[in-house]
């Protein structure tokens, strides 16, 4: 056991636990953050995604060990920033989601590819958002709300 | 506290109906109707449990909750009864809150018969009681008006939660609910004229989108009780096994390990629980355990042996589903004149985002039970029977799932049974039994493996003649409870449906099924049989209309049954609005088109494809849908876009579920791989054929026709018939 201090949605945060555990389970279990979900544990359905130091990172692989001091946004934060909280009133607003549990990843992928590319284009989208699976398959209407956030960010 | 029960005769329905309405303690009014289950046998005694809020609680600050008698995992379902509700209610909607229902009697599908989610039926057999709760509901607020202002009811109206009386006066709801209350329930009351609707048929924007955007919606996995555990639990690799060894005292050490123990699984095997204070611990101790197993008298199947024997069998007719005619045209055509198809479809895994996951407490003589169920009764029912309980100890609270697909209704409850199992064995504890994505991909339950043959005779018209069609593949339903109900001379309809059923007219028709026994556990998949009788029947028609030199579509419009009325107008709005755009589509792009009926809703889509990467690209989608009333048109174009993608499944390269000696090949997302949003149609156009009869559902349906449409696309840019999924090469 080893203990951690954190980051998380810009306050700190201290943990003590295994050093392998994975920043998905200290998020869940340890800080009760259950917005950031597990879906397969191997980075490839990107429910577990957050930022970490502004890059969307899949939680689930990576050990407490290796965060550092880096800043950590969930969704649970994400709302907090000017484009999170465009691309989650865009998700509503297009009434994108139906089971919901995938939409916490997708959402932090789609805000991390609007800061970084603005006005996305489908290539762009298939790229940056190529690794987050939605079973429901609410795709069309992801692209949908990506490019609506991206016009009222203009 | 007052109370009153009636039993009354429901106006639209069939069987035996109770309304009971009492005033809550806080003021509230609360009604409830329920209906006499058919399905499965109720005891005698004890008495029926009845929830405090039964369906509609007025609450005093004006909030009106609406319980949902079903799990909402996707589908709108948790936004659209309500909206039924609400509508007859004339209630406010910005006030409307829903909540998911817990196991009870009051919440049984009114046609089932148990607590469910499944065959589309949620809207199908649940507006006309949505609608009666909440026209009494209004009619009581009324009347309760009326007396206060000694009116006559008549003279009043109601709009967004407050009556107005004939001289200016006004109460709201929330005023009037207490003497609402008092009133006697109406047995009849009169349905609003459809043209009076407010929120019936128009686009109305999900409930739970803003909790499902910022992570503060709580799923069944996301449950977290004061001294909770977490139990992962290792299956044996081929189904029905035991540990012959077991050895975990690596596993014990480690701190946080609660306690390690063997539980009964599904087909009589035995699994290992291991518990402990968070997930990963669990994990790790699990992944530590040394395990020999015994797999002593079991058939360990394998899919390509299946596949040799499935087609083995094909060749001779199974159980008669269909007997239509003779086959004389088919045994004396010419060679020339007939196709001979074989197809073959691979075991699928449903895969929700949401792994499964149920947490029980056991207190010895009561159990308190969260779970993301289709099934909460039945559920509810199993971990009764592993606590020794009767169901009326078992407080069953239905959670919020990620996804389902049919994977969470299960008629053996197995997942539930699990959990009660290890619940039984720490008293007092809560337990959280997860089952890890490898799980879930490797523990069954899948859609089977099928195996088509079908001869056709061509007349001289280009149009069929004879056609025999021998499927073969595991009964879905097969003893369970729903074998006599769907089961009929031997063959499970959900292995023929689809086809036994088709609207094209073919007058010497013969369709049977063998259904082998084999060690793999199935289940019912989104669109169950027609996940493959469609794409037969649809890639074969297609394959017909080519050969005839005919429109796809006309073919399709002449061999319909006129009596198909729905089919033909989906066909028709489809031709409609996609017209300009096959008209004008680009080099090396193709069109493909489908149309299906299933649970009572009718589909007809064409689709714009071309080959990217040696891949389907899949540019546009028109769909158009008869599914009589749209409750919530906003909702059934959502799945209809959604639909598309999760159809897709069936062909993307790793949408296959395989099995090597009793082992399932593939663990993960990696192995088993659903459509990402690069594999997703660019774009889904949703149009719905205007209609006032009675709403069908719209979760399954989308399903069965992307495929087939795809297929036949790709048929047109690469000159070669698809008969074998998912589409590997193309």
């Amino acid at each position: 056991m080893q203990t951690y201090t954190l980051s998380v949605n810009g306050q700190s945060k201290e943990v003590t636990v295994d050093p392998s555990t994975p920043l998905l389970w200290v998020l869940r279990e340890e800080l009760k953050m259950t917005g950031t979900k597990y879906g397969c544990g191997i980075s490839a359905c990107g429910a577990c995604t957050v930022h970490l130091a502004g890059i969307a990172t899949r939680s689930c692989v990576v050990p407490i060990s290796l965060v550092g001091d880096r800043p950590i946004v969930t969704i649970e934060g994400i709302g907090q920033d000017r484009v999170g909280r465009v691309v989650q009133d865009a998700w509503i607003s297009d009434d994108v989601v139906q089971c919901g549990y995938c939409q916490s990843g997708q959402i932090m992928a789609a805000v991390a590819l609007l800061k970084s590319i603005p006005e996305p284009s489908d290539a762009n989208i298939e790229a940056s958002m190529g690794g987050n699976l939605c079973r429901c398959g609410t795709y069309v209407r992801i692209r949908k709300a990506i490019m609506t956030a991206s016009q009222k960010l203009a | 506290m007052s109370a009153a029960s009636v039993i009354s005769e429901g106006s639209g329905l069939t069987r035996r109906s109770f309304l009971r309405v009492s005033a809550t303690a806080a003021g509230g009014l609360i009604v409830s109707l329920y209906l006499d289950p058919p399905l499965f046998a109720q005891p005698k005694s004890p008495a029926k449990v009845y929830p405090p809020d039964a369906f509609v609680h007025i609450k005093p600050d004006g909030a009106i909750v609406i319980q949902v008698n079903r799990l909402e995992f996707g589908q709108g379902v948790q936004t659209a009864l309500p909206m039924v509700l609400a509508d007859e209610m004339d209630a406010d909607w910005s006030r409307v809150v829903a909540e998911l229902a817990p196991a009870a009697d009051v919440y049984k599908d009114p046609v089932f018969g148990i607590q469910m989610v499944g065959g589309s039926g949620s809207i199908a057999h649940s507006f006309q009681q949505y609608r009666e709760l909440g026209a009494k509901a209004r009619a009581m607020l009324v009347a309760a008006a009326a007396q206060k202002w000694q009116v006559r009811p008549e003279q009043c109206r109601t709009e967004a939660s407050v009556v107005h009386g004939p001289n200016g006066q006004s109460a709201s709801y929330a005023s009037l609910a207490e003497a609402a209350a008092r009133i006697p329930v109406p047995e009849n009351v009169p349905l609003k004229n459809p043209s009076d609707f407010r929120l019936i048929g128009k686009d109305v924007r999900r409930l739970d989108s803003r909790p499902k955007c910022n992570g503060s919606l709580k799923f069944g996995l996301d449950l977290d009780l004061p001294g909770m555990k977490v139990a992962l639990v290792t299956h044996p690799p081929v189904f029905g096994g035991s540990p012959k060894t077991l050895d975990d005292k690596q596993a014990r050490s480690m701190p946080g390990v609660v306690d390690i123990f063997q539980i009964p699984t599904f087909r009589k095997g035995t699994a290992v629980a291991v518990v402990a204070d968070k997930f990963w611990t669990a994990k790790q101790a699990r992944d530590r355990l040394q395990i020999d197993w015994d797999f002593t008298g079991l058939d360990k199947p394998d899919t390509s042996q299946l596949s040799q024997d499935y087609k083995k069998l094909a060749a001779t007719p199974g159980n008669v589903a269909v007997a239509r005619g003779d086959l004389k045209a088919l045994d004396a055509n010419s060679a020339s004149d007939r196709i001979l198809a074989e197809f073959e479809f691979p075991f699928l895994a449903h895969t929700p985002m949401e792994p499964l996951n149920t947490t029980v407490r056991f207190d010895g003589d009561r159990a308190e039970v969260w779970a993301p169920s289709q099934f909460q009764t039945v559920d509810q029912m199993a971990i009764a029977e592993v606590l020794g309980l009767t169901p009326d100890r078992v407080t069953f609270h239905t959670a919020m799932a990620g996804g389902g697909f049919g994977r969470r209704a299960v008629p053996d409850s197995h997942v539930q049974r699990e959990a009660a199992a290890i619940a039984r064995h720490l008293k007092g504890t809560p337990v959280k039994l997860v089952w890890t994505r490898e799980d879930d991909v490797q523990g069954g339950y899948y859609r089977p493996m099928y195996v088509h043959r079908v001869e056709i005779a061509v007349g001289s018209d280009g149009l069929p003649s004879a056609w025999r069609h021998v499927i073969v593949g595991q009964s879905i339903v097969a003893g369970t409870p729903f074998a006599a109900m769907l089961i009929k001379n031997g063959v499970d309809e959900t292995v023929v449906e689809g086809i036994s059923d088709t609207h094209y007219q073919i007058a010497n028709f013969h369709v049977s099924a063998h259904q082998p026994t084999v060690n793999v556990p199935v289940l019912w998949w989104r669109s169950v049989g027609n996940t493959h009788t469609a794409f037969v029947m649809e890639t074969l028609i297609d394959e017909l209309a080519t050969r005839a030199k005919s429109d796809p579509i006309a073919y399709r419009r002449k061999l319909l049954n006129p009596e198909a009325k729905n089919l033909i107008a989906a066909l028709d709005l489809m031709d409609e609005k996609s017209a300009a755009w096959r008209k004008t589509l680009p080099p090396g792009h193709a069109v493909g088109v489908a149309c299906h009926e299933s649970f009572g809703t009718s589909v007809a889509c064409a689709v714009d494809v071309s080959i990217e990467n040696q891949r389907p690209k899949v540019h546009r989608v028109t769909v158009a849908v008869d599914c009589g009333r749209a409750v919530n048109p906003l909702t059934v174009e959502s799945q209809f876009q959604a639909g598309m993608s999760f159809g897709l499944s069936q062909i993307v390269p790793r949408g296959a579920i395989t099995i090597k000696n009793g082992y399932v090949e593939q663990n993960n997302f990696d192995g088993y791989t659903p459509p990402y949003i690069a594999d997703a149609p660019l774009a889904v156009d949703v149009h719905i054929v205007p209609s006032d009869a009675a709403p069908s559902g719209c979760g399954e349906p989308p399903v069965p026709v992307i495929s087939p449409a795809v297929a036949n696309a790709l048929s047109r840019l690469t000159g070669k018939r698809y008969k074998s999924l998912p589409l590997t090469a193309l």
